[in-house]
């Protein structure tokens, strides 16, 4: 299953046309701990960049993009009495929604791991 | 993802960041450095939340320098000083420490600052990102003959925590012991063969020491505190969450020169003696709101769930808005967001329910008694 990243640290596991979305390790490293997060319902119809969910940690509240566009099928229900899974776990069990991709050529304009290490590296 | 409310996280090439004594010790120590009251700071070590626990329940080593240490002497210093603070010199013992507050002329909030009074002088610590305009205005106001000296050559560490003293008595030594000062009492001390002063006073709600030491000494002493089992290094971002569950306002947040201190339900730092007879710098705006009272007061606000709230953020009451926060974050020690805001009188209650408006969502929130976790001081 094809991992996908973007600039702005989200990450998106595609499985035929439905996309996972979760922020990135460095990304949790960067919020700290997190307190809350704000999930998108099923249903929400997304553009790419659109932003669906907020992450809340100690010291801020962000944003976190669509990475692609698609209609919201589910969002991370575990992450309403354990938000802290998106800094223990935030590359599996702390996703955050997932999404049936409307256009899945824009998966094309996002960075595969090695890319992504590369960029992060040089921030 | 993106910060969008975020606190002073600065950019690393900004040039007039400037340097504080311990810098190099914040980052062999992991401190994760921003930009903060024109200094770089630890943020945070281990995590904010863990550093938070830890200073409640042991003892938690800030670096807070970048505050600003002023010196003031000479022919007439307390005359002058009751000109420019609402503060009873005459009841002000030596060593102990006492809360008051810089005044413009309406009346406003230019600072908040503790007053000790030394052998020969007075000893100021004021807040870091308005130390310089503290300077010029007492500069301006202040006459000729005082004295007014930065002591730039010195640090400032706070030790807080119910583990505080006993760390601090393992290393210190002096003409009487730590267990002589109480609550808002200071003296001199020595720690690794340095002279220090250090007062049983904080920011934290928790028993705890505040410690102004010599820059050259900062990094042996941060080094010789840390050696003791209670003690780990905490950021700024505790430090926040701390004052704000002990209820104790910032400045240039839930402090300005927009507010008052009536307004900001700090009567107790305008002292009796002052209440009465007035001249000081402000008064007539502080006495007349002492008498007539205020249209807004400042609050403490508990959410419910988990989606704190910022400042900024509007508070309603029904469909009036009926105020604004001026902080706002999730408590750790009690597990769901805090606030401070300043709301309309009539809803200024404790009990009251109100709702916060957040990114188009009203939350539930009710005005609580402050401080949401009660102090432990030592008095």
């Amino acid at each position: 299953m094809p991992r996908y990243y973007t600039q702005d640290h989200e990450w998106i596991d595609v499985d035929g046309d439905v996309g996972t979305v979760g922020i990135t390790d460095y990304a949790q490293g960067q919020l700290g701990d997190i307190t809350f997060v704000e999930l998108p319902e099923a249903g929400a119809t997304l553009a790419k960049g659109d932003a669906p969910c907020v992450v809340d940690s100690v010291k801020a509240a962000s944003d976190v993009y669509a990475p692609v566009s698609g209609t919201v099928t589910e969002a991370n229900g575990a992450l309403a009495d354990e938000p802290e899974l998106v800094n223990t776990d935030p590359e599996a069990g702390g996703w955050l929604f997932r999404l049936s991709l409307s256009d899945a050529g824009e998966l094309s304009g996002l960075m595969d791991r090695a890319a992504y290490d590369a960029y992060v590296a040089e921030l | 993802m993106s910060d969008t409310y975020d606190i002073d996280e600065g950019l690393a090439e900004e040039p007039e960041v400037l340097t504080l004594p311990l810098d190099a010790w914040h980052r062999a120590h992991g401190g994760r450095m921003v930009e903060f009251a024109g200094y770089w700071m630890p943020v945070q070590y281990e995590g904010i939340i863990a550093e938070h626990h830890w200073t409640r329940s042991h003892a938690g080593l800030f670096d807070v320098s970048h505050m600003g240490q002023l010196y003031l002497a000479g022919e007439g210093v307390e005359a002058a000083l009751e000109a420019v603070l609402p503060i009873d010199l005459a009841t002000l013992k030596p060593f102990a420490p006492r809360y008051s507050m810089l005044l413009d002329e309406d009346g406003g909030i230019l600072d908040d600052l503790m007053v000790t009074r030394w052998r020969t002088g007075f000893y100021l610590v004021v807040n870091g990102a308005t130390k310089w305009d503290d300077i010029a205005h007492l500069r301006e106001h202040l006459p000729d003959e005082i004295t007014l000296t930065l002591l730039e050559d010195n640090a400032l560490l706070a030790l807080q925590g119910p583990q505080a003293f006993a760390a601090l008595d393992r290393v210190v030594t002096g003409d009487q012991p730590l267990s002589a000062l109480t609550f808002m009492k200071g003296g001199e001390f020595k720690l690794a063969g340095h002279d220090v002063w250090i007062s049983r006073s904080g920011y934290t709600g928790e028993d705890g020491f505040e410690i102004s030491l010599p820059a050259e000494a900062a990094a042996e002493i941060a080094d010789l505190l840390c050696a003791q089992d209670e003690v780990r290094t905490i950021g700024l971002g505790a430090r926040d969450s701390l004052r704000l569950e002990a209820g104790l306002p910032l400045y240039g947040h839930d402090l300005s020169p927009e507010t008052s201190p009536i307004e900001a339900d700090l009567a107790f730092a305008i002292n009796k003696r002052r209440r009465a007879e007035g001249g000081f710098l402000g008064a007539e705006r502080v006495l007349r709101d002492l008498a007539e009272g205020t249209g807004r007061k400042r609050v403490g606000l508990a959410l419910e769930g988990r989606q704190a709230a910022r400042e900024g953020a509007a508070v309603f009451a029904e469909n009036e808005q009926v105020g604004e926060l001026t902080s706002g974050g999730f408590s750790p020690s009690l597990e769901h967001p805090i606030a401070m805001a300043y709301v309309a009188i009539e809803y200024a209650g404790p009990g009251t329910a109100l709702e916060i408006e957040v990114r188009g969502k009203r939350l539930p929130a009710r005005v609580t008694a402050l401080p949401f976790v009660p102090h432990r001081y030592h008095r």
